[in-house]
């Protein structure tokens, strides 16, 4: 037995081949011979399958995918429903959109495969409108399906029937979050639901739900086609499988990296050409924006579900953005906070109010008001409005909000001082482009 | 235009939307941009027309087309341009490029140039997180990928744009006007998803490495390569 590879295409390995995403291209790969395997397989035997081979939830919450489907009560008389979470919208995560455009069928064929497991007659991908060839590229992977009999009525003859509506939103990174997701969907503004009833038992129209993001779902397939013991054999312990890890920012190859989870980001880099040239890396978030930054200190940290959070931080959507010496922390953190509180729904008064301060606390540190005996009250007073916010809301988007905030306090305390000492930003903008000459320093 | 936003073709296209969906209220989010492909906006008679379709309120169709950033009050121009400043991009550059564009374009955030002549209007917006940042810094033009940008070939990007100059975005096909995009997001084909390429440099680089490597994911009998 050889030693497993450091990349493992799966999902990316056809985004090379010509017109990947028509059913053409993706047929002559192979594809639907999955679809094809599951219908002759019992649902709960399809359920279990997902459940043995350790997947879970890729959009960072990572909750065992098979074990979701499992609390879809059966014997509900209501219709049950798949929603596909394609509204990609966490800061620095960029992984489904290409995916997306470049094979629309692997999303496609694990949406009936998943539909036919859960015993859901329609399903849905909500699919975030600012993405345009994306919309496009769906919209026609669905009705090349359809007119192929992978979509409709007695699906390969199987007796089973779906249909698949393909939903633009409107742009709201709220509706990322599943349940103001499903409001959405029902036609009202994007806003989070209390729970329980999780969706599971009522979910689209109070009706039993699964919600899963589209790499889940786009690994259903592999998982059928290849069995569950071949995606529990990448992989570590307890975070099993393949997953893409998306590298932006000061790296010399930003881009899609697909590899089995546990990769570290010292090994990411280094396939990635290393950080720019004449620079290094400062800190870095292992899943988004909302996911606690993490330093140089932790470029060894396996990058699973349990080694991330054990470092203080969460794995998130695998969304590396990294950041060189040039980067001022403050203005980083603060654009991020800005974020927040534009995209909070309003439903929640710590995550309305909160984010509002936070931002009004951050633009004064940012603008070096104050000596640094008052940044230090303003430091503590941040923090305290963070824990004013953390765990009191809906949904995570105001315990995402804070992150930034407490773990840059953490790591580069001294850094927010210095704003004051300096009377404002010590740091030159021009020297964080990638535009700037090489070498450039603040 | 009451009678655009009114006429038949329209108005059966609202209630075609409003068809796919197991509730009709479902539809509301992709009417409210096909309205936006028909006047330039979310305007009341649009407003109005959704909520008798879908036998709700004009209050709450009004709650809903003020929440979502994509739906606009004020009309759009035939180019709507977004520039991505949310932190990774802004940091890599977004935010000198918003700069120069503003300056460029003399016009402020989410406010539309008046062109000249025969030329075209653009709406300068910045925007948030895209899910392209390993293209950063990232621009749109009514939505579709402008990728790796500097402040000169926004600038040049932009005047092309006014010019009526033919624009291709850079992982997709050549850029129609905002009301035609809007109505593709209403779930209307306009029959160019078979244009630009299935990925772009940045969605291959680890694929190319792999390749290279010949690394691949373990085989279907479960051995390991």
């Amino acid at each position: 037995m050889t030693e497993m590879a450091t990349l493992t295409p799966v999902l990316t390995d056809n985004w090379d081949v010509a017109r990947a995403w028509t059913l053409a291209s993706y047929e002559q790969g192979g594809g639907y011979g999955a679809l094809e395997k599951a219908l002759g397989m019992a649902p709960d035997t399809v359920i279990a399958a997902v459940k043995d081979s350790g997947l879970r939830g890729r959009g960072g919450a990572g909750f065992p995918t098979g074990l979701k489907w499992g609390f879809i009560p059966q014997d509900n008389p209501k219709p049950k429903y798949l929603v596909v979470n394609a509204d990609e919208s966490e800061p620095g995560t960029c992984k489904d959109t290409p995916l997306m455009m470049a094979s629309p069928h692997t999303l496609v064929e694990g949406v009936i495969i998943s539909s036919y497991a859960i015993r859901a007659n329609t399903a849905f991908i909500y699919v975030r409108g600012e993405i345009l060839h994306v919309v496009r590229r769906l919209h026609r992977a669905v009705q090349e399906a359809y007119l192929a009999g992978h979509l409709g009525k007695n699906i390969h003859g199987s007796g089973y029937d779906l249909d698949l509506i393909v939903h633009a939103g409107a742009g709201a990174y709220i509706c990322g979050e599943e349940t103001a997701l499903l409001d959405s969907l029902e036609g009202r503004r994007g806003q989070p639901r209390l729970r329980p009833p999780f969706p599971a038992v009522a979910g689209l129209y109070a009706s039993p739900t699964v919600i899963n993001n589209v790499e889940s779902i786009a690994s259903v397939p592999s998982i059928i086609e290849h069995g569950a013991e071949w995606f529990s054999s990448m992989g570590t312990e307890r975070s099993k499988g393949y997953g893409i890890f998306s590298l932006s920012g000061h790296v010399t190859r930003p881009g899609q990296y697909e590899a089995p989870l546990g990769i570290t980001l010292r090994t990411l880099i280094d396939l990635a050409g290393g950080m720019r040239e004449g620079h290094e890396l400062k800190f870095w978030t292992p899943g988004g924006s909302s996911t606690p930054m993490l330093t140089a200190e932790h470029l060894d940290v396996p990058l699973d579900f349990e080694a991330i959070g054990a470092a203080g931080s969460m794995l998130g959507t695998r969304a590396l953005q990294l950041f060189d010496e040039t980067t001022c922390i403050v203005r980083a953190v603060l654009r991020w906070t800005e974020f927040y509180k534009h995209e909070s729904c309003g439903k929640c008064t710590p995550c309305r109010e909160g984010t509002w301060w936070l931002v009004q606390t951050l633009t004064k540190i940012e603008k070096g008001i104050g000596t640094p005996a008052d940044i230090k009250e303003d430091l503590d007073q941040l923090l305290d409005q963070c824990d004013n916010i953390l765990g009191r809301s809906f949904c995570a988007l105001a315990d995402g909000a804070t992150s930034p905030i407490s773990s840059s306090i953490e790591y580069f305390r001294d850094e927010y001082l210095a704003h004051a000492e300096h009377g404002g930003c010590p740091f030159d903008p021009a020297a964080s482009t990638v535009f700037a000459p090489v070498g450039a320093h603040t | 235009m009451i009678e655009r936003a009114y006429d038949d073709a329209t108005w059966a296209e609202l209630e075609e939307i409003a068809a796919r969906y197991p509730q009709k209220r479902s539809g509301l989010l992709p009417m409210l941009h096909l309205v936006q492909s028909v006047e330039g906006r979310v305007t009341p008679e649009g407003i109005e027309a959704c909520a008798e379709i879908l036998d709700i309120s004009a209050a709450e169709v009004s709650g809903v087309a003020t929440f979502y950033t994509m739906y606009k009050r004020k009309p759009v121009g035939d180019y709507h341009v977004g520039v991505c400043t949310n932190t990774l991009c802004a940091v890599l550059g977004g935010d000198l490029i918003f700069e120069r564009l503003k300056e460029h374009l003399d016009v402020g955030n989410d406010e539309t140039t008046v062109p000249e002549g025969d030329g075209k209007s653009v709406t300068l917006e910045h925007i948030e997180c895209n899910a392209a940042c390993d293209y950063a810094p990232m621009m749109t033009v009514n939505w579709e990928f402008m990728d790796n940008m500097t402040p000169e070939s926004a600038t040049r990007l932009v005047d092309d744009l006014r010019e009526g100059k033919e624009v291709r975005s850079t992982r997709g096909p050549r850029v129609v006007t905002w009301r035609e995009a809007e109505r593709v997001i209403a779930g209307f084909s306009d029959g160019l998803a078979d244009e630009g390429p299935a990925a772009g440099p940045a969605s291959l680089v680890g694929l190319e490495i792999a390749r290279a490597n010949d690394w691949i994911a373990p085989d279907a009998r479960g051995d390991k390569q």
